[in-house]
Formats: structure tokens, sequence, C-alpha cells
């Protein structure tokens, strides 16, 4: 069966890229736009992995993490931000609300990817 | 050495300046050379008749001769000294220094007060940057933007076997995202160039005031016991180096005017007292001690313990004065968030309003805010009021439901608040979303 992850990130080009390389390597890839949704929809969903952008209409990246790690259910949900912002400032708000792995823009494909393959691994090692 | 000591350094500067041999100078005055080379050497006092002959002999005010250096030069070279990690017996000499070399003891002293300058100016480009948010929002549009182009154009150049269809989807990804980026990048040069308030040099006086009130953490204590004493305010403000500009003092001079008032209406010990049984509650603390609220929540944000910010707008909704809190953006130029409580409480005088808030597109820091307006004292008759609206604005204490939060923001064109009815102008964070 193959792995789902819900990715939440309003720059649709982006979100293209990034479909197409996870999808070549056998991902399940849901995109979202806005982030009003994205924690009814990743709840229902229950991915192997999130991928958040920050900056995001609706609902920020910050936010969505905040609620979907108060839920024990997806306390330890691989979740993996990328931001424009790689101010030490975000990087502490994201840390302190339990992200799993911090990305800046503009990151190369090979470094998401092993990112990716880094969380996902440790993820199932655990179980 | 002491200062009267150095009188023999100075006339032998003043002569050499003014190109007289020793012996000339010493025939002049009608003493023997050696003995003039001792006074020079400041091997012999000198006084009364004798310098004032040498004095007029070379042209100056005898008063040079004996007091030398004024006082701020002796001051700006001291912070010099301190500043280069000189040792404290060579930071003494700057007295000997001043009165044996005047001329590079100027140039040393203007260098230094070059070098603060130029510091503040480094202080506030800094700023800026960090608290600029148009600055933010065009640099996180120029990122995202080079995002997509690196990802997309990596996956082209590194997949061999790429289908025509996704391979054409993605140059057109390209084409669009390159010419976003040409734009993004002209409009930020664009900003950075044309813009004249994001000059660092071009302080505003507001600007001034509020460096100056933070250099003093917000809290005189001259003011808290003097009272209202226009002395005691005149030479606050004249001396403080960060108020450059008249208009600046004039500003400051209003606010420690009306910080004197408080305090002497309402003293810190009794709000502590107030605050310590009542908790940090402006109006229960208010009716207690029996003055008005804006009072209070002027008199909270200057207690360091609170780590309160304090906005005050006038009737036109200017923001008069700001005390910044860490998280909470206040526009330095350009139009604020009219859904800020301070706002909205302008056309309610008399209503005090409390509210969580949080400011959308930047940290995500919530904060407590307690907003009041008040009329002041009446002009004359006939005369509608001025009001002036006041909030402090807290860090918040406790998790609330995301239903009880106020979104605001900080200026439309940063704000990604959507539906918005108070909305001015576009944002540019949801253009082409």
């Amino acid at each position: 069966m193959s792995k789902h992850v819900v990715l939440v990130e309003d720059e649709t080009n982006i979100a293209e890229a990034i479909r197409f390389l996870l999808g070549r390597e056998g991902w399940r890839v849901q995109t979202l736009a806005n982030g009003a949704t994205a924690v009814e929809v990743i709840r229902k969903a229950v991915p192997d992995l999130v991928m958040l952008d920050v900056m995001l209409p609706g609902k920020s990246g910050f936010e969505i993490l905040k609620e979907l790690r108060a839920d024990t259910a997806f306390a330890d949900l691989p979740i993996l931000m990328l931001t424009a912002r790689g101010q030490s400032r975000d990087r502490d708000i994201a840390q302190d609300a339990g992200v799993s792995r911090f990305m800046t823009k503009p990151f190369s494909n090979e470094e998401m990817l092993s990112a990716v393959r880094d969380l996902t691994a440790s993820g199932t090692a655990d179980a | 050495m002491s200062r009267e000591g150095l009188t023999g350094s100075r006339i032998r500067e003043r002569r050499v300046m003014a190109g007289q041999k020793q012996a000339d100078l010493a025939k002049a005055i009608g003493i023997s050379a050696s003995y003039l080379n001792l006074i020079e050497h400041n091997r012999r006092r000198i006084g009364g008749k004798l310098l004032l002959n040498i004095a007029s002999a070379l042209a100056v005010e005898p008063t040079t001769l004996t007091e030398g250096a004024e006082a701020a030069l002796i001051s700006t070279l001291r912070e010099a000294a301190d500043d280069a990690g000189l040792s404290a017996t060579e930071a003494a000499r700057a007295d000997e220094f001043a009165g044996r070399f005047p001329g590079w003891a100027d140039v040393l002293a203007n260098a230094q007060r070059r070098i603060a300058t130029l510091e503040r100016t480094v202080e506030t480009l800094t700023d800026r940057l960090a608290h600029d948010p148009h600055l933010a929002a065009s640099m996180h549009e120029l990122l995202s933007t080079a995002a997509a182009i690196r990802s997309t154009a990596s996956i082209l150049a590194d997949t061999k076997t790429l289908e025509p269809e996704w391979r054409d989807r993605f140059h057109i990804n390209i084409d669009q995202d390159s010419r976003r980026l040409a734009d993004s990048a002209q409009a930020l040069v664009g900003y950075l160039e044309a813009d004249p308030e994001t000059t660092p040099v071009a302080h505003s006086p507001q600007e001034e005031v509020e460096a100056f009130l933070a250099s003093h953490r917000y809290r005189f204590a001259t003011l808290e016991t003097a009272g209202r004493d226009a002395d005691v305010i005149d030479r606050l403000t004249q001396t403080a180096p960060e108020l450059k500009s008249v208009a600046a003092r004039h500003i400051a001079r209003d606010v420690l005017h009306q910080v004197a008032l408080d305090a002497a209406a309402l003293p810190m010990v009794t709000l502590t007292k107030a605050m310590d049984t009542l908790g940090p509650d402006p109006v229960t603390v208010a009716a207690q001690v029996q003055q008005p609220v804006g009072r209070v929540l002027r008199r909270m944000a200057a207690m360091p313990e609170l780590r309160a910010g304090l906005l005050i707008c006038d009737r036109s909704g200017t923001v008069i004065f700001r005390k910044s809190i860490d998280g909470f953006v206040v526009p330095r130029f350009g139009a604020c968030c009219p859904l800020w409580p301070l706002f909205a409480v302008l056309g309610n005088p008399g209503v005090v309003t409390h509210a969580r808030l949080e400011q959308l597109g930047r940290g995500h820091s919530e904060f407590d805010c307690v907003a009041t307006c008040e009329s002041l004292p009446a002009q004359g008759y006939n005369v509608p009021p001025l009001v002036q609206a006041v909030m402090l604005i807290l860090p918040a204490r406790n998790p609330v439901a995301t239903s009880m939060k106020l979104d605001v923001g900080a200026t439309c064109r940063v704000c990604p608040r959507q539906a918005c009815a108070a909305r001015r102008e576009p944002s540019i964070l949801n253009d082409g979303v």
C-alpha cells in the first residue's frame, strides 16, 4: 500500500513539483492550498506525513501544527514545515509547537526528499 | 597631572602654532629662554602678570592657556578611551592629551561622535529590516518564487525520462514563476529606492521620542518624586542625546508632563499595592484607587515586570505614543489595522474594552488588550472635546478558545485576513492565490 502525504502549500507550482517528486517515490500526495480546512482534512485522512507551509491563507501553518499536536492521535505524526522565513524566531515557534523538521525555502529537491525519507523511516522504526 | 599643571604645555603648543621661537617669546616678555623652557615643560608654576604677558604676546585669551580644553571634549575622549579598552591610567590622561594636542583631540572626539551616530543608524536599519512588514512580505514572495523555480528546474534537469505532459507543464510553471520573480524583484528594488520614508537618516520625531523613552526604560525616577516640575522636564529633554529635533523635544516634553501628572495622581506604591490584592485588572484597580482607567493603563505600562506595550492615539486615530512589545507590529509608517480595540473605543469615550488579540501574518503571538477612550479637559465653551484612546498590550497569560480571539492585522498590505470589511487595500500576500 502506498504511503500518504498531505501537503498544505498555497504556492501551486511548489506543490506541483513536490507532488511530482514524491509521486515518483511511490507516495500518494494530497494537496491543499488553504489552511482553513487543513486540520479537518488531515484528521480524516490520517496520513503518514504532513508537509506544511507557514504563511497560508485561512489559517497559518503554526496554528495547524498546534492544533494537530494538541490531539493525542497526532502527537507522533511526522510534520515537515516549509517556510520562506527562516528567521530563528519562526524556527523557535515551530520547535515549541512540536514540528518534526523545519526547512527553509528555497530548498533543493534532494534535501526535501531526504528529509521525507528520514522522517518516515524513524516513524516506522518507532512503531 | 592636574589641569592647571598643563598651562606650560599649552603655552608651548600655542607658541609653536604661532611659529615663534622660544627665545623670541622669552625676549618679548622679558624672561630668560631657559626659564620659559622650564615653564613650557610644566616645571614652574605660572600665573599673574607673567601669564597675562605671555597670553598677549601669543594673542590668545589667558583662559585658553589656563583652562585648556573644555569638559565636553575631555568626556568624549574618555568615552573613546573606554570604547577602545584603554587602561584607567591611560584614560585619565585624556586631559593631558587634549591640552597638548588640541587639534588631534578634536579630530578624535569628532570621530568618536561620528561613530556613535553611525552605530545608531545601523541599529535603526537593523530594526527596520526586522520590523518593516512590507520588506518582510516582499522577501517572502521572492523566496517562495525562487523555491518554486529551483524545485521545478532541477526536476527538468535531473529527470532523464520525463513524460512530455509533465515536461510541458513544468516549462509553463517555470515561465510563470520567472516572470513573477522578475516582477517582485523589481518591485522590491523600487520600494527600497523610492520610498523616502524608509531612508534611515530621516528619523521621525516620534522615533526619536521612542528611543529616548526606551533608553530610560519608560521610567523617570526624578518625575516620580519631583512631580510636575517644568525645570526637571526641560533638563531631561534638553540633555537627551536621542532628542535631536525641536519637534522631538516638544513631543517628549508633553509625554513627560503626562508622566509627571500620572505619577503625582497615582504613585507607584499605591498602584502596586492595589495590584497585589486585585491582580493586573485595570478596571477594578482603577475603581480601588479612584483614578481614570486611562491613567491606570499608562501607569501599568511603566511597570517593567508586566512587560506590557502601550499605544495612545488622538482623535484622528494617529498613534501619538507607542511603547513597543515584541510580536505586536505597529507600522512605522502607513496606517494601522482599524480593527485594533484602540480605534474601536474612539467613538465610545468611557467604555473599557478587553480583548484577546492575535495579530495575523507574523509571529502569531497573542495578547490581552485593554483599551479605553477618554475626553481631555475642555478647552472652552461649546468646543467638541479632544479625546485620546489608550490601549495596554499585555502578553497573553493563558490560552483561550479560538472563538474568543480577535484576529487583527498590522496593516492591510501584509494582512492575510480574508473577507475583511475593514480592508483598505488588497494584501500582497493573497494576490494570485
